[in-house]
């Protein structure tokens, strides 16, 4: 294949795949789910859960975004030194969201700041956004496609905490925030936590902690423990789905790390919906593709 | 919790029966009315292009499509409920001026809306979240369109329903407030939670 071709095969798969993360859910999540609606007994929580499910049904049989909020695009790239597009993938990326946006169709989302205006294609300043890691002595990439919904990006923040009050401030922190603006965030949510020195490595980890995939544990056993805790904790409050009460709140919690400042303690928190669009691809040197989030996809 | 049907013209009668937690499904006329909207009326005073009352409106900013064969004719892709907190500010005044009988949105509101729902005989109900495909699919016909100046999302969208639902009766009109009393919930829980957790988290050397 020429260049040429592989940039267009290549936008071709990433318009594809971009549109495919607003119709389905990944796997694990439509499983944590159905195995959290599975525990619900009372009337509204069925309810809602019955809606949510019939949504996705819909959304499949009639190929359109299963919530009208598309949310802002963001891509987690892991791409291997030798992937023979790594100079193109940056403008690749906005040309496949600009495809995705006229195709599915995807709701207008991005609004320049201080012009204040629509872009009206879902590109605009620094969006896509995208983050990056190299990977040495690889030719592939893996990216993750994310769509940042707005009711959903509320529930954020960071503070960077006096290490004297420890982690229970982290957790009085999580618990606040949740509590107070998790209901509109359409529960159940995923939590995405980050420990840090300071704020924007923290705010960053806890939105990677949202790229893990449910019910996996953060690699440190007190990490994994805190994980289970406020875990557990969230769901004793008992938001349910769309935080009509239940015996749930979330489909999982997940805190991501970096060692800290010895006079900080810096926490982030980034919440992810019920329609927790995240998809995984990797593609190969050769531009053949698999979709890694959703078993079996075909494009 | 019950479930029943409305249908507009809402009259009071209808209403006064419904409680907190009762499950609604509406036929006949939902109305886009979102940020602007309300700013508009509320604010800038500017009179509104149609008559709400005994009609329902809906906090939400939709993906239409214009038919390419018939201008001005838009069918719905997705529609599907915003927060409706952001309308508290607006909300009380917007049911006295215009006669609106059913609030329809994402979340809980506020007091003050709780007491303008008690004081005109209104409710606020959510339609859960995200599920824009199921609530564009109740949609019988966008009947038209005014102040599209204000954009796709903002502008007032006139929709035709039928058994649009699952609608959760979140205000009553006898001054009761399903969110608020959940957040007080949440919230007595969550101090016991809280200090439970904090009792095995003291890693710090
Ligand atoms: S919070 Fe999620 S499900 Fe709810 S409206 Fe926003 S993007 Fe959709």
């Amino acid at each position: 294949m020429d260049q040429e071709k592989m940039r267009t095969r290549f936008i071709d798969i990433m318009a594809a795949f971009t549109a495919y993360t607003g119709i389905y859910l990944p796997d694990d999540v439509l499983a944590k789910l159905k195995e959290l609606a599975a525990k619900e007994d009372a009337p509204m929580a069925t309810t809602f859960y019955d809606a949510m499910f019939k949504d996705l049904e819909m959304a499949a049989t009639l190929s359109r975004p299963c919530c009208q909020d598309t949310g802002v695009i963001q891509y987690f790239i892991q791409v291997g030194t030798s992937f023979p597009l790594i100079n193109e993938i940056e403008d690749c990326l906005a040309a496949a969201v600009k495809q995705a946006t006229a195709a599915l169709p995807l709701r207008h989302n991005v609004v320049e700041v201080f012009d204040e205006k629509n872009t009206g294609n879902n590109v605009g300043t620094r969006i896509p956004w995208l983050d990056w890691e190299i990977v040495p002595r690889r030719d592939d990439v893996k990216i993750y496609v994310y769509m940042a919904g707005g009711g959903c990006s509320l529930p954020g923040a960071a503070k960077v905490l006096m290490p004297l009050e420890g982690y229970e401030g982290v957790v009085s922190f999580v618990f606040d925030q949740i509590t107070s603006y998790g209901i509109n965030a359409c529960p159940p949510l995923l939590v995405g936590i980050g420990i840090a020195g300071s704020a924007e490595v923290a705010s960053k980890l806890s939105k990677k902690a949202l790229l893990r995939p449910i019910g996996s544990h953060n690699h440190n056993p007190r990490g994994a423990a805190l994980e289970t805790m406020i875990e557990e904790g969230l769901n004793e409050i008992g938001l349910g789905p769309g935080g009509v009460t239940g015996r749930q709140s979330v489909l999982g919690v997940h805190i991501e790390q970096a060692g800290r400042h010895p006079a900080t303690i810096a926490v982030g928190l980034s919440t992810g919906c019920w329609a927790h669009r995240r998809g995984l691809i990797k593609i190969d040197a050769d531009l053949r593709y698999e979709v890694l989030s959703h078993k079996g996809a075909v494009l | 919790m019950k479930t029943k049907t409305l249908s507009t013209p809402i009259k009071d009668e209808d209403i006064l029966e419904l409680s907190i937690g009762d499950i609604v499904y509406l036929s006949g006329h939902l109305i886009t009315s979102r940020d602007d909207v309300h700013q508009r009326l509320i604010k800038q005073k500017k009179p509104l292009p149609l008559d709400l009352a005994g009609k329902a409106i809906f906090h939400a900013g939709p993906i239409m499509r214009e038919r390419p064969e018939e201008k001005g004719k838009y069918d719905v892709i997705s529609i599907g409920p915003t927060t409706s907190m952001r309308m508290e500010k607006y909300e009380k005044e917007f049911i006295a001026a215009t006669g609106v009988k059913l609030i329809v949105g994402k979340g809980g509101m506020g007091e003050k809306t709780a007491a303008g729902c008690m004081r005109y005989q209104a409710v606020h109900a959510v339609f859960p979240g995200g599920c824009a495909v199921l609530a564009a699919d109740r949609v019988e016909e966008v009947e038209g369109v005014e102040w599209l100046d204000l954009g796709m999302p903002e502008a007032i969208w006139v929709l035709r329903v039928k058994d649009f639902g699952p609608l959760l009766i979140s205000i009553d009109a006898k001054g009761n407030n399903l969110f608020e009393k959940n957040k007080k919930r949440f919230n007595e829980k969550k101090r016991q939670i809280v200090a439970e957790i904090n009792q095995h988290v003291d890693y710090l050397e």
